[in-house]
């Protein structure tokens, strides 16, 4: 038998097998973040915030995008990692910054799968309360919690070791938290990457679009679910960590939410279920809110309220399906005038 | 002793009246159509600040108010509802939950850029004032008017939805949409009265809980998962399990909110949590 590279004469069979495959354009985006690190190097800070925002928003496609499971309340994953970091930090436990990180992805994960297992055998507006009632459960016993977790005042000036002993984060100046957040988030981005072009990956896609014919094909649906989502919670605890880490601080804040609204808005400005809709729209949600939500915040609010109004009944898709329609218009548009 | 538990039981009851006059629409609605409206909470919001501002600013008398804002809230609710809500019916629930948030924020802005962002304060007429003696005790005189408005309002409810045809409808639709449709029932129309009605009552509880629960243009966010709870547990689209459900949180939350400042909502979210694992149709709806 031959073990020859099969052949797809099909265009459909060919596009299928070759979907999953490197495209020149995909390094752009690393290449214009190092571009960044060395044109900006007063903005790093702010660079930093939307690296970990991107993983935030990454973490929720996965569950939301590719799985469907809709949900309101991702940051407790996000606050279980920071608040994770903060603690074994603040105690003097642990302060090592990779270990830390996987610590928190471990915890998150953990509590990703606990509440999945509870909350992903309902469905609709009873799922919607419940990934709500999870996020304020958790808001509310860390802010009873004082003695561990600061209650309301947070955890402040973390004491995090330098990287591999060498390279110190500071506060002020984020050129090690920048590069630090970068090289994370590029492992996390090719992790889901994979998983979402592997065969798991593709039944959850198949689970998001017919539950009903999974379940017939004899697909073990809840637990795919399951898995799917403690994944989920664990990318969102190594985001929430290392908000913690390059910040040397953790609040009540990133258990919000406030947060929570916030990463799916960036999440379907730029269009879920797509991977790069994380991305586009965590950069330009965060360019907008730097500019105007500090200088005009009611304004800011009228204006995110309206923008979502339009994206649920005009762009589903979010800026990359509009991008997407945009070039199907014009290759047809180009096919004509050839023929 | 006997003083301090009906204390808990009246304060409770009064303060769960408020929760059912709130959520009885979202789940009538939800039941009908399934529609994910988290935007149900700023309906109530309008109607609020409907009733006090035209109590405040107009004087015009209470009751007259909460009239007032009922019939504007219902008709504003009309609009919205067949200009934006009716393009949603058979989308996705994702972008029905992204509408109706982004809803509540662009009305959260509009309230604040109109009226302004500080809590807007309710003054009762003096009727309502004081303390009314029930013979073992004095209470709050507007607490027993809660009390009392809530179960007038959760009996005309239940006469309107067990003896009129209209009422026959809505149970139909709710048990069967596809079937009552086929039975020529409008399905459309039937559902533009019930939200209308539905945000009607939600500004009458905006109104009416002004006085404790307060209102400022955060409101709809505050109370989201407050009324979400309620109609979770209750079970969609019973009225009657909303009222029982509306109560039970009302007394709880009100007893561990004097006796646990700190972490008295904790046990309403865990209990809502373990609940929905033991009955996810909720404590009086029907296995799906």
């Amino acid at each position: 038998m031959s073990m020859a590279p099969q052949t797809y004469d099909n265009p459909a069979a060919r596009a299928l097998a070759r979907r999953h495959r490197f495209q020149w354009w995909e390094v752009l985006p690393w290449l214009l973040a190092l571009a960044f690190y060395f044109a900006f190097p007063r903005y790093l800070g702010f660079g930093t915030e939307l690296l970990i925002m991107v993983l935030f928003a990454i973490s929720l496609d996965l569950a939301l995008g590719y799985a469907g499971i809709i949900t309101l309340g991702h940051a407790a994953f996000f606050g279980a990692g920071a608040y994770t970091v903060g603690m074994l930090a603040k105690h003097g436990i642990w302060t090592e910054p990779i270990t830390l990180l996987i610590a928190a992805a471990i915890v998150a994960g953990a509590v990703g799968f606990l509440s999945g297992l509870v909350l992903l055998r309902t469905t609709g507006l009873t799922l919607l309360m419940l990934t709500l009632c999870t996020m304020g459960l958790l808001e509310e016993l860390a802010n009873m919690a004082s003695e561990v977790t600061g209650g309301f005042d947070g955890l402040d000036s973390l004491p995090i070791q330098p990287i591999f002993g060498v390279f110190e984060f500071d506060v002020l100046f984020s050129s090690t938290q920048y590069l630090y957040v970068l090289a994370v988030l590029l492992v996390c981005f090719v992790f889901t990457r994979i998983l979402v072009y592997s065969p798991f990956g593709h039944s959850l896609t198949g689970i998001r679009e017919n539950m009903l014919r999974m379940h017939a094909i004899g697909a073990p649906v809840r637990k795919r679910l399951v898995i799917c989502y403690s994944i989920s919670a664990a990318l969102a605890g190594v985001a929430g960590a290392l908000w913690a880490q390059s910040n040397a601080y953790v609040n009540l804040s990133t258990l919000g939410l406030d947060r929570a609204a916030t990463v799916l808005i960036i999440l379907v400005l730029g269009g879920y279920g797509r991977l790069y809709g994380a991305i586009v729209g965590a950069v330009a949600y965060m360019v907008l809110s730097h500019f105007l939500s500090k200088a005009y915040p009611t304004a800011w609010q009228l204006g995110l309220g309206l923008l979502l109004v339009a994206i649920a009944l005009f762009a589903r898709g979010g800026m990359l399906g509009i991008a997407d329609r945009i070039g199907q218009w014009w290759a047809r548009r180009a096919e004509r005038t050839t023929s | 002793m006997i003083v301090e538990i009906a204390n808990m039981v009246l304060g409770g009851l009064a303060a769960g009246m408020v929760l059912f006059i709130v959520s009885v629409g979202l789940s009538v609605t939800m039941g009908l159509m399934g529609f994910a409206n988290l935007a149900h909470g700023a309906f109530a919001m309008i109607g609020g600040y409907v009733i006090v501002l035209s109590m405040n600013k107009l004087g015009i008398p209470f009751i007259v108010a909460l009239v007032i804002g009922f019939v504007v809230t219902a008709a504003v609710s009309v609009v919205f509802e067949r200009l934006l809500y009716s393009r949603l019916y058979r989308a996705p629930e994702l972008d029905q939950v992204l509408f109706t948030i982004g809803l509540v924020f662009a009305l959260i802005a509009a309230v604040t850029l109109m009226v302004g962002p500080e809590t807007q304060p309710l003054t009762l007429p003096p009727s309502m004032q004081g303390q009314l003696d029930l013979g073992f005790m004095a209470y709050r005189t507007y607490s027993i008017v809660l009390i009392v408005v809530g179960v007038a309002i959760m009996l005309g409810l239940w006469l309107g939805f067990e003896r009129t045809r209209i009422g026959a409808q809505i149970r139909a639709a709710v048990d069967n949409r596809r079937m009552a449709e086929s039975l020529g029932i409008n399905i459309g129309r039937l559902f533009t009265l019930v939200f209308a009605f539905g945000s009607g009552m939600a500004a009458l509880g905006g109104g009416l809980g002004a006085e404790f629960l307060g209102l400022d243009p955060q409101y709809p966010l505050k109370y989201l998962v407050m009324f979400l709870i309620v109609v979770s547990v209750g079970g969609l689209g019973r009225i009657t399990g909303v009222f029982y459900a509306a109560l039970i949180i009302g007394v709880l939350d009100f007893t561990l909110k004097k006796y646990f400042p700190q972490g008295g909502t904790v046990f309403i979210y865990a209990m809502a949590i373990l609940l929905l694992l033991w009955r996810p149709q909720g404590l009086f709806g029907r296995p799906a």
